[in-house]
């Protein structure tokens, strides 16, 4: 339970600093820290069973059938890298404090850090396998956030985003690599999976799931190729370059790796790819920091490169090197999180952090410069401070590595690369504290105030403190160790001094080298310029052009930008799978008794005939196309009421007169007629599609009427009075039996009338409103409401709305309910803005249709919750008999609620669309009034600044040959 | 009376398919709608016909036309007219911004605003109808 809580609490907390962000910057930090605290208290409270040697843990089902569980666990290595994200977390947010300016948004910053820091524990935490990959993501996406901070700078938005497209992708590899892992294992659970590595690895499968795995965990911890987002991302505040950029995000790929350490490292591929991924990175990145004249991108590729050395050592595959690399992750959080610190305060004293501008600080801010140097000389290798030991023990183990044949490749690749850490670790401190004062001339440097260096010391004690008494640090890798290698591993000591062995003479190589580097640093700067160079950045951005340039020839040649073509190729293709239906199954009339035509039947056909015909042949005039379509929908409501289906019949009828009063709004601002612009060839081709579809469908619909079948509404019709309360089986379907499938309709409705809101709602601005401004009539002096029609809708209302109320309240023993009565009650309003206008109407509007649509979808939702504390399903529904004084005995059923919900939201939807529409038309709508207007009297197209005018005017002449 | 049915529906499907080839946007939006009135025939249809067997429950009656499709087509009706909203309003905004009632994006004020190489106009025209 603490384990789940430890991740919990930060993942809650930090919705605080967001909340609290006018309360100024201190109360966020301090509610961040208080947070963070708490979140290390608990662990604290569990670490006791770790430290004896168990694994303590939480477990909750999630979606089971998935092996998808909510769990948790938590063993050395995971308490190690709580600890760290937890502690680091504490000093990052009190730096924090005294680097961001008050004026930052730094609500936000606080909570995206408690994001971060949570789906980093959550990381290092979890035991599920999907669960970790779920916080993997979390981290990808907070990093995004906090490296975009200062979002206004291009470089902020640009190293964001190339850290996102990296370690976001490498997530999808690893999301596929975890799925094969836990297919292989059968099991999701990361504490089993460990159980079942000989399984794991006997697998054909393994090579490909440890391939894209690796991908995950290189991508994340800037492993070559992938190593070149990180320099990016110091466009970062220096809060979070040291929190994520060096001390928690950027382990979290080698946290992986050494978790999945038990599992993977006897294989052959582990060690031949993952030992040499880091020892080239390491190397790479050490030369290039060299050459950096950034401190933090200095201090970024020296990351890359130490992270290459984490690397190294876990490919190696032995449990000594298992233990160097963990002593290493230790060290190189104090030291280099120590030293982006320091290069922040230099960068907030100084204005700049490049070497070229800044020098002799040391005299102007002599405590940071001790710091500094202190942790430096630790990344450098100098004894008595931890940096020392771990590099000691890694030469060792590299000197004792053979690969593929070569004794010493590895021995002399970590010379090499110990030797560039010297020499830019050396560069660092003497370029920024040592020679000559020089600094930008606006700039004071000075030393801050104690809170913004005391992180700083905080961190630099315990490099001090390990690297004197290394005993200190030897209980925390035994533990740490222990729990990736197992119990075979022999107990962990650590000395100062290990005697003249042949790591101590590449040590001294490497300083020695190290120091003649940097006095060879100016001709070394100057040949490399002749060299070659191979920007990885630059190439991500053309590789990520060249996708963009691809993507965007594929959208080219696929869409043809004519619907009409689209509709066709559509058309064509079911009609062709029709066709090898029809012609590949048994067809023609079946043997169903069929009903006798009747004379009402006969007459209706008939209209509905030449309505069609009507409606094809004069398409071009669009108000008589509106009229047809009135026409056709009328018919096809008869045609519901006398096949035995009055509610369709009333739910249509009530649809129909909403739709045309729809068109109608909108052909009142468009062109009221128009050739049909098809040729007729076309024409005719369009013909002979429609018609072939139109005898499939018509065939299709023959047989099967002509067949008996078998029905499951027997249950329906067998159950609407005991299970469901009511006697109209259509509405008891509605609201109970399906009642999920109506939740989620209305909920359609519900985003088509936010669409709608959405685009009648700016129609009134930019260049719409522009035109709208010229085609809508002009207001004609005196009141151009009718007064029979005012009078009249006014009456009318209160008598729509009885009837509407009863249409709702019987719907479910009679034809009606809420999609009907939602229906009739909205055209009762409608009728109130067509007669009196939306001025007036809109004054007397108390509830915007945006809020009915919204409470009718929650009502809805909520309503099926009311059954679970009776232990029942979603949406189950429930009626009993109420005996009231006068009324008598009566029936209500919980599912009026539900209807309720319906019956706003299918109101909200008719007054959204048509009060909107009404709106855009307002300033005349009820005056019909000749096109010709003359433009020019517009006033914004007259203003001879419109740089527009020629263009609109050119489209106007366009508009009148239209019409 | 099933025959009358089925090539009513045939003709529905036809007129609303010949419409919605058109390129003028009305006639589109129409012919969509007549296509939904086709559809929610045959789904009706599905359910077989009868004549005076409204699927509300009397005492005595124990045969009733179908209620499964009729609840799904009473709310395709309801959902057809969401949809017939949404490209009304959409058809409108797009006339609105572009001044051209045709469906094809190619012949419309469209394009030529967003082709680059324009950019005073690409910025002005940033609120898209969509």
């Amino acid at each position: 339970m603490l384990t789940g809580a430890v991740v919990m609490v930060p993942a809650l907390g930090a919705v605080l600093p967001a909340a609290l962000r006018r309360s100024g910057h201190t109360v966020c930090a301090a509610v961040a820290a208080s947070i963070t605290t708490i979140a290390l208290a608990l662990l604290v409270l569990a670490a006791p069973a770790v430290l004896e040697g168990n694994t303590t843990g939480m477990r909750a089902d999630w979606i089971p059938q998935l092996g998808f569980s909510f769990s948790f666990f938590l063993d050395g290595l995971g308490l190690f890298f709580a600890s760290l994200i937890l502690g680091m977390g504490l000093l990052v947010i009190l730096y924090a404090r005294f680097y961001l300016d008050d004026s930052e948004p730094v609500g936000r910053f606080y909570s995206i850090l408690l994001v971060f820091q949570a789906a980093m524990l959550g990381i290092v935490l979890s035991d599920n396998i999907l669960l970790l990959l779920v916080f993997w993501e979390l981290t990808s996406l907070s990093s995004f956030l906090l490296i975009a901070h200062w979002s206004h700078q291009p470089a902020s938005r640009q190293g964001a985003r190339m850290a996102l497209i990296t370690t976001g992708g490498g997530g999808l590899a690893l999301i596929a690599g975890m799925l094969i892992l836990g297919h292989i294992a059968g099991t999701y659970e990361l504490s089993e999976i460990l159980d079942r590595g000989e399984i794991v690895r006997a697998s054909p499968l393994a090579p490909v799931a440890l391939g894209l795995i690796l991908i995950g965990a290189f991508t994340k911890s800037a492993q070559f190729p992938f190593h070149y987002w990180l320099p990016n991302a110091m466009a970062a505040p220096t809060p979070v370059s040291a929190y994520l950029h060096s001390a928690t995000m950027v382990k979290a790929g080698i946290f992986l790796l050494a978790r999945l350490w038990p599992v993977f490292s006897p294989m052959d591929m582990w060690v031949a790819v993952v030992s040499l991924v880091g020892l080239f990175t390491m190397l790479m990145a050490a030369v290039i920091a060299f050459f950096k004249d950034d401190l933090k991108q200095l201090l970024a590729y020296s990351t890359v490169s130490h992270l290459g050395f984490i690397v190294m050592l876990l490919g190696i595959g032995t449990p000594e090197a298992v233990v160097v690399a963990m002593f290493h992750i230790l060290n190189h959080a104090l030291f280099k999180a120590a030293l982006f610190m320091s290069a922040g305060i230099v960068d907030h004293e100084a204005g700049t952090r490049r070497l070229d501008r800044i020098g002799g600080l040391a005299r102007l801010m002599p405590i940071t410069a001790l710091l500094a140097t202190v942790a430096a000389a630790s990344m450098a290798g100098i004894p008595l401070l931890n940096g020392f030991l771990s590099k000691e023990m890694m030469l060792e183990v590299a000197a004792g590595t053979t690969y593929a044949g070569l004794p010493w490749l590895f021995g002399a690749g970590a010379t090499l690369a110990a030797c560039f850490s010297v020499a830019y670790s050396v560069r660092l401190v003497r370029g920024t504290f040592l020679g000559p004062t020089r600094h930008p001339a606006e700039a004071h440097p000075h030393d801050p105030g104690p809170g913004f260096w005391l992180p700083v010391a905080i961190l630099v004690v315990p490099v001090v403190a390990i690297g004197v008494l290394p005993a200190l640090a030897a209980p925390i890798v035994d533990l740490v160790a222990r729990s990736i290698v197992g119990a075979e591993l022999k107990p962990v000591r650590l000395y100062l001094w290990h005697g003249f062995t042949i790591a101590l003479l590449m040590s001294v190589l490497a300083l020695v080298a190290g120091v003649l580097l940097v006095a060879a640093f100016r001709p070394l700067a100057s040949a490399i310029r002749f060299l070659p160079r191979i920007d990885a950045s630059a190439l991500f951005e053309t590789t990520l052009a060249g996708v963009e340039r691809a993507a965007r020839g594929f959208e080219a040649a696929l869409d043809t930008r004519n619907l009409k073509r689209y509709a066709a190729v559509t058309l064509l293709a079911m009609s062709a799978v029709g066709c090898y239906a029809f012609f590949s199954g048994s067809h023609g009339p079946g043997q169903r008794a069929m009903l006798a035509p009747t004379l009402p039947a006969i007459i209706g056909w008939l209209s509905l005939v030449v309505a069609s015909l009507l409606a094809v042949t004069r398409a071009h005039d669009r108000l008589f196309l509106i009229v047809m379509t009135s026409v056709i929908g009328l018919i096809v409501s008869l045609a519901f009421l006398h096949l035995s289906a009055p509610d369709l019949a009333l739910t249509q009828i009530s649809i129909e007169i909403v739709t045309v009063i729809l068109m109608l709004l909108a052909l009142n601002l468009m062109p009221k007629t128009g050739p049909s612009e098809i040729a007729l060839s076309g024409r005719f081709m369009n013909g002979l599609l429609a018609t072939g579809l139109g005898a499939g469908v018509a065939a299709l619909a023959y047989a099967v009427m002509t067949r008996d079948y078998e029905s499951i509404s027997a249950f329906h019709i067998a159950q609407a009075k005991p299970g469901g309360g009511g006697t109209n089986v259509v509405n008891v379907i509605l609201v109970d039996f399906r009642a999920l499938d109506t939740l989620g309709e209305i909920m359609v409705l519900g985003i088509a009338g936010v669409a709608i809101f959405a685009l009648l709602a700016s129609a009134l601005s930019g260049r719409s409103g522009l035109r709208l401004e010229r085609i809508r009539p002009k207001q004609a002096p005196g009141d151009p409401h009718s007064l029979i029609l005012t009078v009249g809708t006014r009456v009318l209302l209160p008598l729509v709305l009885t009837v509407g109320i009863f249409i709702f309240l019987r719907g479910h023993n009679e034809p009606g309910g809420g999609f009907i009565a939602g229906i009739l009650v909205g055209i009762a309003f409608i009728m109130q803005y067509i007669a009196s206008g939306y001025r007036w109407s809109s004054e007397r509007a108390r509830i915007e249709p945006s809020l009915l649509i919204g409470s009718g979808i929650l009502i809805a939702a909520l309503s099926g919750i009311g059954s679970w504390p009776f232990g029942y399903p979603y949406l189950t529904s429930t009626y009993s008999y109420v005996t009231l004084p006068i009324v008598g005995t009566f029936e209500i059923a919980s599912v009026i609620v539900f209807d309720l919900g319906v019956f706003l939201t299918v109101f909200g939807i008719v007054m959204i669309s048509l009060a909107n529409l009404a709106r855009v038309e307002e300033p005349a709508a009820s005056i019909e009034s000749p096109p010709e207007k003359p433009p020019r009297s517009s006033p914004v197209a007259d203003k001879p600044s419109d740089p527009r005018k020629g263009t609109t005017t050119s489209r106007r002449k366009a508009e009148e040959v239209n019409s | 009376m099933e025959g009358l049915i089925a090539s009513a529906i045939g003709i529905l499907t036809a007129s609303g398919i010949y419409l919605m080839l058109q390129r003028r946007m009305l006639a589109v939006i129409v012919g969509l709608s007549i296509l939904s009135y086709a559809v929610n025939l045959f789904l009706f249809a599905m359910g077989r016909l009868a004549i005076d067997k409204p699927p509300v429950l009397q005492p005595g009656v124990t045969d009733y036309s179908d209620p499964l499709p009729q609840a799904l087509v009473l709310t395709a009706i309801v959902i057809a007219f969401g949809m017939t909203a949404l490209i009304v309003v959409l058809g409108l905004r797009a006339y609105l911004e572009t001044g051209s009632d045709t469906v094809d994006v190619a012949d419309s004020q469209m394009v030529r605003d967003f082709s680059p190489g324009r950019p005073d106009e690409k910025t002005q025209s940033g609120r898209g109808p969509t």
